[in-house]
């Protein structure tokens, strides 16, 4: 009997190791507590080129991330590329004129959106657009223009 | 030439039966776990006997396959001055791959064997006859609380794997090689994800090979011929078919995750 009663001690430690170790897994490497909440605002720009942005990219103000890159998607009619993005409900005093920009993080990084912050005195809300885009650096055509420039201006 | 064409067919029809007895030996596993719900002690004394007992060299493994990690690591991504992202290479690989793999294989011999070797055993001495004569179906008294132990025990075994790893990573590069402790953390926190990393890598993972390994093991002790020379043959299938179909599974569930 007490034989049983301590396998079963040493079987509850162990399953309760186990189950700790996965929440360590889910909150201390996945990092769970941060990015819960999908529950932000969505709103959407249009970029002429988006370059190599991807899903889940970062949208940052100021270098803080505020929200996540939740869709990106072409627009037959306007033939530019639409991203979705949603925005911590933490952060909802964003202007309605605020710019966003495609960026690279380092050299070789992944790209992230940048949001510039206007003057406008109203907010941004769900489904709202941003106006003012630029699209991202594509590094081909940076030195299209380049090698253009030179060889206009040297002969 | 004509002896040899019965030889292949005789071999490719005993394949196929005994591919056909695993499965109809599952099918009747399956059946017969209801019982364990009135008797969940057996399954309680299983666990211990697989997880609890596999826990030291899980742990061992775990830590230095992470330490491992990191000092290789270091060493890669230093040349490219990226080492802040050690952390970020130790997690995802060990939680996508080497987790869930070698707990696996370290599971498959040293529970897996175990497995079948004492089914085995209890088929060769004539235990699950007379369990048979008593109107006691082994299936349910002794196969099934084995096969569900197992597949319990390896998610967490993976996890608790994975996590020693992560922390053997950390030890390794933080402690000895001077990595910046924040930045190995928050670039593994910005980028590993919750249902792509962890559910799909170790959980998913972990109950797929649980469920293989348990199968074949039990299967093997099962199916073996009860002599000492059958048993230590079907132990010895047990941790080669085991390990090579986790292998395979895991090229096949890797390409289905992360595509």
């Amino acid at each position: 009997m007490q034989d049983t009663r301590k396998m079963e001690i040493t079987v509850g430690v162990f399953v309760a190791l186990g189950l700790a170790a996965l929440l360590m897994l889910a909150m201390k490497v996945a990092n769970l507590s941060q990015f819960t909440s999908h529950d932000g605002y969505e709103v959407r720009a249009y970029f002429d080129n988006v370059g190599g942005l991807q899903v889940r990219a970062p949208v940052k103000m100021g270098g803080v991330t505020v929200g996540r890159v939740v869709g990106i998607g072409y627009d037959a009619q306007r033939f530019q590329a639409v991203v979705r993005m949603s925005i911590d409900p933490d952060y909802d005093h964003i202007p309605t004129d605020t710019a966003a920009n495609i960026y690279t993080a380092g050299l070789l990084g992944e790209q992230y959106i940048g949001l510039e912050p206007g003057g406008e005195d109203t907010s941004l809300k769900g489904g709202d657009e941003l106006q003012m885009t630029q699209s991202a650096l594509v590094l081909e055509k940076a030195l299209q223009e380049f090698l253009y420039n030179k060889t206009v201006k040297s002969p | 030439m004509i002896d040899l064409l019965a030889g292949l067919g005789r071999g490719s029809l005993a394949f196929f039966e005994r591919l056909g007895r695993g499965h109809l030996f599952l099918l009747r596993v399956l059946a017969s776990l209801g019982a364990l719900l009135t008797r969940p002690r057996l399954l309680i004394k299983q666990i211990w006997s697989t997880g609890v007992l596999s826990l030291v060299i899980i742990v061992i493994s775990g830590a230095f396959v992470g330490m491992v990690l990191g000092l290789q690591g270091y060493n890669t991504l230093v040349t490219f001055g990226a080492e802040e992202s050690l952390g970020l290479v130790v997690a995802k690989s060990l939680l996508r791959e080497l987790g869930p793999v070698i707990s696996a294989l370290l599971f498959a011999g040293r529970a897996g064997t175990a497995l079948t070797a004492e089914i085995g055993f209890m088929k060769a001495t004539e235990q699950l006859s007379a369990m048979e004569m008593m109107a006691v179906d082994p299936l349910k008294r002794i196969v099934a609380p084995r096969f569900v132990a197992a597949i319990v025990a390896m998610p967490l075994l993976a996890a608790i794997f994975t996590a020693v790893g992560v922390l053997g990573g950390y030890f390794c590069g933080v402690g000895l090689l001077g990595v910046d402790a924040g930045s190995f953390w928050s670039q593994m926190q910005s980028k590993v994800l919750l249902m792509e990393d962890v559910v799909n890598g170790v959980v998913i993972k972990g109950v797929v090979f649980g469920a293989v390994i348990s199968w074949i093991a039990v299967f093997e002790g099962y199916d073996a011929v009860p002599t000492s020379e059958g048993v230590s043959a079907a132990t010895t299938r047990t941790v080669v078919h085991s390990s090579l179909a986790v292998l395979g599974l895991d090229f096949i569930l890797t390409g289905l995750m992360f595509n």
